[in-house]
């Protein structure tokens, strides 16, 4: 009897994928809950590690006929006292207790691993890129080359030597051009002839495949193919994220917990839209520098407050380094809302004129102290100026946060998709 | 001295090949055993998940529900929750085993020997499988239902096709013939059935027909209920072939898949009423094989001592008050009881030859095995060839627990002369699947008025349905219905206990 053996660990895995997709897509709505749940809980930093998320079972629920209840007649192992005709109290012990049909149906909450991408998507499903504040630099793509099939002319340096070479041989084939071979052969039996008359009529034969070779050129023009070329219009698939932040001494670490959680959200959800992102962090007191992710969150720093110095910093920035026709520039803002009041005119005058021009989007974060004390107190200077240009017609941003669990309730909010949004394609 | 098969933990696939020529000699010629060819293909721990998911099979349809199956198990399983199974076997000719690559040679070796071997000849011999399955189509058919399901779902759409699965699913433990019908099951034919019906309806369909004025329909209202009854073939306990033939308004695909979820179910049917006997089976045939490997010096000593370590795992019988006791063992009860059967036909006692007089002192162990392996199943097997002395073994006792007594649980019968036959008998009727599923027919269907399908669930010792299940099952029997369904529960004196109503949902726009 033939006996196979077969090693299939080679076989492609996830053959359960699109089974475990359907299951997601079915339990949408559910697992995204639970998905914003966990991440309220967890550190940024790890949000997007993937991870166990518990879901309810309901609406996921396989229901079948089953039957409680009523008298029950069990068989069991392992008497160890027991005679004909004893009781047995009810009150809860396990020994009485019939084991349910298994099968993962009894409970009421179902755990699962979700992966890294599926987390980020379902975490992210519901946010879009903000309504961009500049169409023309939103739509403004650099045009890149793309092969387009063949063709006839073109220059010498674009000549598709197989592609070439395949009609050439084709066509030699269908003339029936004489090989090399079939000539030498010739030759060789001429070579070989003894008798004249044979000899001359494998003369005259050479002569003709001669001919013909001549007649039907190795490589003819009407062969020649040049790869084609197509200009296309290639959407800008990189983004620059300015982290602006004050850290001047009002500003606790609290505050700056809070804005660093609001730039990972932006960096992360940045990441997934654009191939390439790259972080600028400018961090400044009375005057700004651009710094290290270490310092700009973590390093001491004191003197007073000029927000003008922070976007003069950017706007040196970008015009050196950023082509905002080649770059995608978000910037986001955080501050407690400190600002020297001479500084006024200066920053929202280069906010305007300077700053949101290139920017696809500008947040600002006023962060407060723990305890909700933000929204109490009466706008900060700061707040009041961006609110005033915002009046004017100036795009922007702006929340308000002081607790940690608002972060993403806000960023959400920011991105959440709105319709109006819809009609521009994401770049 | 004969040749080694392996020499420590490590296997290639030449060993494998060893390996299953020597199982195969002892199978084949000292078991005397009758089985399918063999296909042993090697994976991987996340093939064997997906294994599971698919509930065992190479290849299924897509449906979310494994997709749950499969993230539920694969979460308990990376949380060390549960090991997986050294072995997974699919009753198909060639009978298909399935190994993980991380067993060492002597699992590789037991794990050939039980499911290549065992469930093998289990799987072609037993009455029941021959009855029900189609080893030989079963595969092919599967590939068919996956495709089926698929084209479904391009020209019905996939939201349609979900809808009418999950209730199919839902009815499936509902979907089975339990009598055998006059014609064998061939899942070729099956499928070829299914093609030519489709390629049927593309040939005769002329646009034309719809023109065609209607004569006025037959009334109906005439006929008797005795004579309505007998044209649906009521009663009727396969509800998803009742659907299938009858529900009114189900289009033709619809139809099909519940003709295939029918068939898938009923393809495992027996497996649900042989658990003891084909563990049993596999486990006394590993044993045998591992035994006779080792005393022919093709297995060490130390491995045999690893596979002994392994078997006394799986045979291990925790007593009804470990933390770790959850039922019988089916493979504790079904290997104890194959050995029993050994030492009564080798060497009876007396009380074996007055228990069983037929086999008692026949000596001739492998005849009377692969008998009762071919014509038993669960619950025959138990209630013929249970022993006292294995009652005396486990130390069984019935437990008998009415709501209604006060006093708690009756301790109803132990081992002792007095109990045997009462606990045996016990032992039996919960192997019964006619006892373990709830018993509800179709009884009735209003077709002259407002086409309610009227079903009954036969009540047995007080046990009612749970309610939010039923409804929800319910719910997906009136969706395919289309009508009202109305479910009533009677006791054995025709009392109604209980009567659920439900009313379909609206189908949302679609063709």
């Amino acid at each position: 009897m033939a006996i196979h053996i077969i090693d299939r660990r080679l076989n492609p895995g996830g053959k359960s994928l699109e089974n475990r997709q359907r299951f997601l897509r079915r339990a949408k709505s559910l697992v995204q809950g639970a998905v914003k749940k966990t991440s309220q809980e967890r550190d940024i930093k790890d949000v997007l590690e993937g991870g166990e998320v518990t879901i309810p079972l309901d609406g996921m629920h396989e229901p079948r006929f089953r039957r409680e209840g009523g008298t029950r007649d069990m068989v069991l192992p392992g008497n160890k006292k027991f005679i004909e005709g004893d009781y047995l109290q009810r009150s809860g012990q396990g020994s009485a207790k019939d084991s349910g049909p298994g099968e993962g149906d009894s409970e009421d909450a179902f755990r699962f691993v979700l992966s890294r991408d599926e987390f980020v998507d379902l975490f992210l499903d519901d946010l879009e890129l903000p309504d961009l504040a500049k169409r023309k630099i939103a739509q403004t793509e650099s045009e890149g080359i793309q092969r387009a099939g063949y063709t006839t002319s073109g220059s010498p340096a674009n000549i598709s030597v197989s592609r070439t070479v395949k009609l050439a041989l084709a066509r030699r084939i269908a003339l029936k051009r004489p090989s090399k071979d079939e000539i030498e052969e010739l030759e060789a039996a001429i070579a070989a002839c003894t008798d004249e008359d044979e000899r001359l009529v494998l003369l005259a034969q050479l002569e003709k495949l001669k001919a013909k070779t001549k007649r039907i050129p190795f490589i003819d023009p009407l062969d020649i193919r040049y790869r084609r070329y197509e200009k296309v219009p290639r959407p800008v698939a990189q983004a620059v994220m300015f982290c602006l932040m004050d850290v001047s001494g009002s500003m606790s670490e609290h505050m700056k917990d809070l804005a660093k959680r609001f730039y990972m959200l932006l960096y992360v959800f940045l990441k997934r839209r654009y191939k390439h992102v790259e972080i600028v962090f400018i961090r400044h007191t009375d005057r700004a520098e651009e710094v290290d992710e270490q310092t700009f969150f973590y390093g001491p720093a004191s003197g007073g407050t000029l927000v003008s110095s922070a976007l003069q910093a950017m706007h040196e920035i970008v015009r050196e380094r950023f082509n905002p026709s080649d770059w995608n520039i978000y910037a986001a803002q955080a501050s407690d809302g400190d600002n020297s009041y001479s500084d006024g005119e200066l920053t929202g005058l280069l906010l305007t004129e300077k700053i949101l021009p290139v920017c696809q989007f500008f947040a600002y974060l006023e962060v407060g102290e723990a305890g909700g004390s933000a929204f109490d107190l009466s706008d900060s200077s700061l707040w009041t100026l961006y609110d005033r240009l915002r009046n004017s017609g100036a795009s922007l941003s702006m929340r308000k946060v002081s607790e940690r669990s608002e972060i993403f309730p806000v960023f959400h909010d920011l991105f959440q998709r709105r319709e109006a949004a819809q009609e521009k394609a994401a770049p | 001295m004969t040749e080694r098969l392996f020499e420590g933990a490590d296997w290639d696939f030449h060993t494998l090949q060893r390996i299953t020529d020597a199982c195969e000699e002892v199978a084949l010629k000292d078991l005397g055993l009758d089985v399918y060819p063999n296909q042993i293909e090697v994976i991987t721990a996340e093939q064997m998940l997906d294994a599971y998911s698919s509930v065992g099979m190479p290849l299924f349809y897509k449906h979310w529900s494994f997709g749950k199956h499969f993230a539920y198990h694969e979460a308990s399983y990376r949380k060390g929750l549960m090991g997986l199974a050294y072995e997974i076997v699919i009753n198909s000719s060639p009978c298909i085993s399935y190994l993980m690559e991380e067993n060492t040679a002597t699992m590789q070796t037991l794990v050939i020997a039980h499911a290549a071997f065992g469930h093998n000849h289990f799987f072609k011999n037993n009455y029941l499988f021959k009855q029900w399955t189609d080893a030989e189509g079963i595969l092919d058919y599967l590939d068919f239902a996956k495709n089926y399901v698929m084209q479904c779902e391009e020209r019905y759409g996939r939201i349609e096709v979900e809808r009418t699965l999950d209730a199919a699913h839902a009815l499936m433990s509902h979907g089975i013939d339990r009598y055998p019908g006059k014609k064998k099951l061939d899942l070729r034919e099956e499928e070829k059935r299914a093609g030519r019906r489709r390629r049927h309806e593309e040939e005769v369909f002329n646009d034309l027909w719809r023109t065609v004025p209607k004569g006025a329909s037959k009334t109906r209202s005439a006929i008797s209920l005795e004579r309505r009854r007998k044209l649906l073939g009521l009663p009727q306990e396969n509800l998803l072939y009742f659907l299938e033939k009858s529900a009114p308004r189900l289009a033709p695909w619809q139809r099909e898949l519940l003709r295939i979820v029918r068939h898938i179910a009923q393809y495992f049917y027996p497996q649900s009423q042989t658990k003891v006997m084909n563990e049993g089976t596999a486990t006394y045939v590993h044993y045998r094989i591992m035994t006779q490997l080792h005393q022919q010096g093709r297995i060490t000593d130390g491995n045999f001592l690893e596979f002994l370590g392994s078997h006394t795992n799986v045979v291990f019988q925790p007593e009804f008050d470990d933390q770790r006791f959850s039922g019988f063992n089916p493979y504790a009860l079904g290997f104890a009881m194959m050995q029993d059967i050994e030492r009564i036909v080798t060497s009876p006692s007396d009380e074996d030859r007055e228990w069983f007089p037929d086999i008692a002192g026949k000596n001739d162990v492998m005849g009377v095995l692969r008998d009762v392996w071919a014509n038993y199943r669960d619950e025959s097997f138990i209630g013929q060839f249970l022993s006292p002395k294995l009652m005396r073994h486990f130390r069984m006792f019935h437990l008998h627990d009415d709501p209604e007594e006060r006093a708690g649980i009756r301790v109803d019968a132990i081992h002792d002369e007095r109990g045997f036959r009462r606990v045996r008998r016990e032992l039996a009727r919960q192997h019964d699947v006619g006892f373990i599923d709830a018993n509800i027919e179709v009884v009735d269907v209003d077709l002259s008025g407002d086409r309610r399908l009227i079903l009954h669930h036969r009540v047995i010792k007080g046990s009612q349905l749970n309610e939010t299940d039923a409804k929800r099952v319910l719910q997906h029997l009136a969706d395919l219905w289309t009508y009202d369904v109305a479910l009533i529960e009677v006791d054995s004196n025709d009392k109604v206990l209980r009567e659920y109503v439900v009313s379909p949902r609206p189908i949302p726009a679609a063709a």
